[in-house]
């Protein structure tokens, strides 16, 4: 392919050639977080007993090769808890992070295409919603609609889309300038055609870039707000509300507190790693 | 430099304004039955309630409990708790201290760890110090806070008995006691964004022509990075600020759980549990203004120290 071709074939082909090159340690990280994804799809499975049978013959027993976790004051096993846990925790999570990820990059780059009034007020909207400390608006919606999963299925997303919002609406700006986009009206394609078939294929990889960190912070946010005793109910597994529930018995059993969380920040290191290679530094435009 | 700051500042307002009125629809559309007769519980009598309801302005058409509510506002007056049957500014006034001092010293804690992890990471980007400094933050970064709170009472207040691990006392040595544990799990979960945002901007720094030049003058590293770079670097990672206020405020929520101080954070979730709306509004839309203030504040000292910002919205 000579030069002059390479040029006229565009973004796509360059996004062909990146898809190619997959770094190590991207490879790594998407390893770690399928590993624990598999965990939760195989929960029922891998668990070796039901989460929610109690055993008062045996509680708080120490972690041993027949309960790998130890059990809980009620003698549950903990291990088979913190995969019900992990399994609840990533479906709602899932829900809650590529439900409002596709919407807010609608509104941001109808927003940065159009420009003008329209813009001016999603551009409010979102730095009032960006306003609200997260965990704040959250807990309040869930004042509204009751403590469970509802207040969080309802009020992470909410607040999200604006995030997507954001970040679209930023590199629309940019896009909205390059001659590909001159060549769509010269062409006579349609606005929404220009939009959604030649812009926002260029613009969502930053959007899906954040939604690795956006998905650790959800689940982060979840765990946080169940411990509070405001997201899931007990008895229902929940990495959150098993550490919560545990914490009473924290001297003398302290494996109840530690041990759930582990496979947390286990996925947060895979989160992590898989961030950092494909970000190069693209995600400083969101912490603004 | 004073028609941005102006500029700025309208900006607050609007958005302050835009929070008050998404809180006080909240609070008035979305919560389903008569708040009144919930607070009041199921044996009051027709009398007792409709009473209570004229008092508190609740019998009155929507957009006129608006106006009078946005004129409270003005004056401070954020409304009276059902629960506490009190005006809750009072209530509020009474917890905001201990969970303003949390915040406080919680950033002191992420930048004295996060400033010189950050500086010793960009020195030799892709060294064994910055592997090192990525890896321990990056275990960090999965950690849920109050999992990191609870750890922490375990090891330096249960094992080690250092320090207390619930409660809070006033007075500079006792804040001091009861605030160190709650600050450094707040300032650990932040460690990471401080140390991540100032190496890429001492990196590129580090990059830049007045940096060669310097050095080409023999300057020592140390006086380069110290007194030349700094300067430029650390204003982004002071700036992001604005933006961590809220996610430092949410961390607050919890840890205050954690650590059961009677801040702000607790209040809010004792008044959830109490479906004390008002409460929770007040405290939503407190949190809301503080983040607003603190994004205004460091971009109108980022103007003032950087001229380049105050220039850009004239071009």
């Amino acid at each position: 392919m000579t030069s002059e071709m390479h040029v006229l074939a565009g973004p796509q082909a360059s996004v062909r050639r990146r898809r190619r090159h997959w770094p190590v340690s991207a490879v790594v990280g998407l390893g770690i977080i399928g590993t624990i994804v598999l965990l939760a799809v195989l929960a029922p499975i891998i668990a070796p007993y039901d989460p929610n049978k109690l055993d008062f013959a045996s509680p708080t027993l120490a972690p041993s090769w027949h309960h790998l976790m130890g059990t809980d004051q009620n003698g549950r096993d903990l291990f088979s808890r913190t995969l019900y846990g992990l399994r609840l925790d990533l479906a709602v999570v899932a829900v809650v992070t590529f439900v409002p990820l596709p919407i807010g990059v609608v509104i941001g780059s109808v927003a940065g295409y159009f420009g003008g009034k329209l813009d001016a007020v999603i551009s409010r909207l979102v730095d009032i919603v960006i306003s609200f400390p997260f965990m704040v608006l959250v807990i309040s919606i869930i004042a509204m609609v009751g403590p469970g999963l509802k207040g969080i299925l309802i009020g992470v997303p909410i607040v999200s889309w604006s995030l997507y919002t954001r970040l679209a609406r930023a590199d629309m700006l940019v896009i909205r300038e390059l001659p590909y986009m001159e060549a769509c009206v010269a062409l006579g394609y349609s606005r929404s055609r220009t939009i959604f078939r030649h812009a926002i294929p260029n613009l969502v990889r930053n959007s899906l870039v954040f939604s690795t960190v956006d998905v650790m912070g959800n689940l982060l946010l979840l765990a946080g707000v169940s411990y509070l005793g405001l997201g899931a109910q007990p008895p229902t597994p929940e990495l959150g509300s098993i550490i919560a529930e545990g914490q009473a018995y924290m001297l003398t059993a302290w494996w109840v507190v530690t041990l759930p969380a582990l496979v947390l920040v286990v996925f947060g290191v895979g989160i992590g790693i898989l961030g950092d290679s494909l970000s190069d530094g693209r995600l400083s435009g969101v912490v603004e | 430099m004073i028609a941005y700051v102006v500029r700025r500042l309208a900006l607050s307002v609007v958005v302050v304004w835009g929070l008050a009125t998404v809180t006080f629809f909240m609070l008035h559309l979305l919560v389903p039955g008569d708040p009144v007769r919930r607070a009041l519980g199921p044996r009051a009598s027709e009398e007792t309630i409709s009473n209570l309801r004229h008092q508190l302005g609740f019998d009155r058409p929507v957009l006129e409990q608006y106006g009078s509510f946005l004129g409270g506002l003005l004056h401070g007056d954020l409304g009276t708790s059902l629960s506490l049957s009190a005006p809750v500014s009072q209530i509020l006034g009474d917890r905001i201290l201990p969970s303003a001092l949390l915040i406080a010293y919680g950033l002191v804690v992420a930048f004295a760890i996060g400033l010189p992890l950050g500086i010793l990471s960009a020195i030799r980007p892709n060294g064994t110090a910055d592997h090192g400094v990525r890896i321990g933050t990056t275990f960090v970064f999965g950690m849920p806070v109050f999992w990191l709170g609870l750890i922490l009472a375990l090891v330096f207040g249960l094992k080690l008995g250092w320090f207390p691990v619930s409660g809070y006392r006033s007075g500079v040595g006792g804040t001091f006691k009861t605030l160190t544990l709650p600050a450094l799990t707040l300032g650990l979960s932040l460690v990471v964004i401080v140390t991540r945002t100032l190496r890429s901007n001492l990196i590129n720094v580090l990059k830049s022509e007045y940096i060669e030049a310097a050095r080409s003058r023999g300057l020592s590293e140390r006086r380069i990075i110290g007194k030349l770079a700094m300067r430029n670097a650390i204003m982004p990672t002071f700036t992001i600020l604005g933006a961590l206020i809220g996610y430092l405020i949410g961390g607050t929520v919890v840890i205050e759980q954690v650590y059961q101080i009677p801040g702000a954070g607790s209040l809010l979730v004792r008044s959830i549990l109490q479906r004390d709306f008002q409460t929770v509004l007040a405290v939503t839309l407190i949190s809301g203004a503080a983040v607003v203030t603190v994004s205004f504040l460091t971009d109108v000292l980022q103007a003032v120290l950087d001229p380049r910002v105050r220039l850009e919205g004239k071009s």
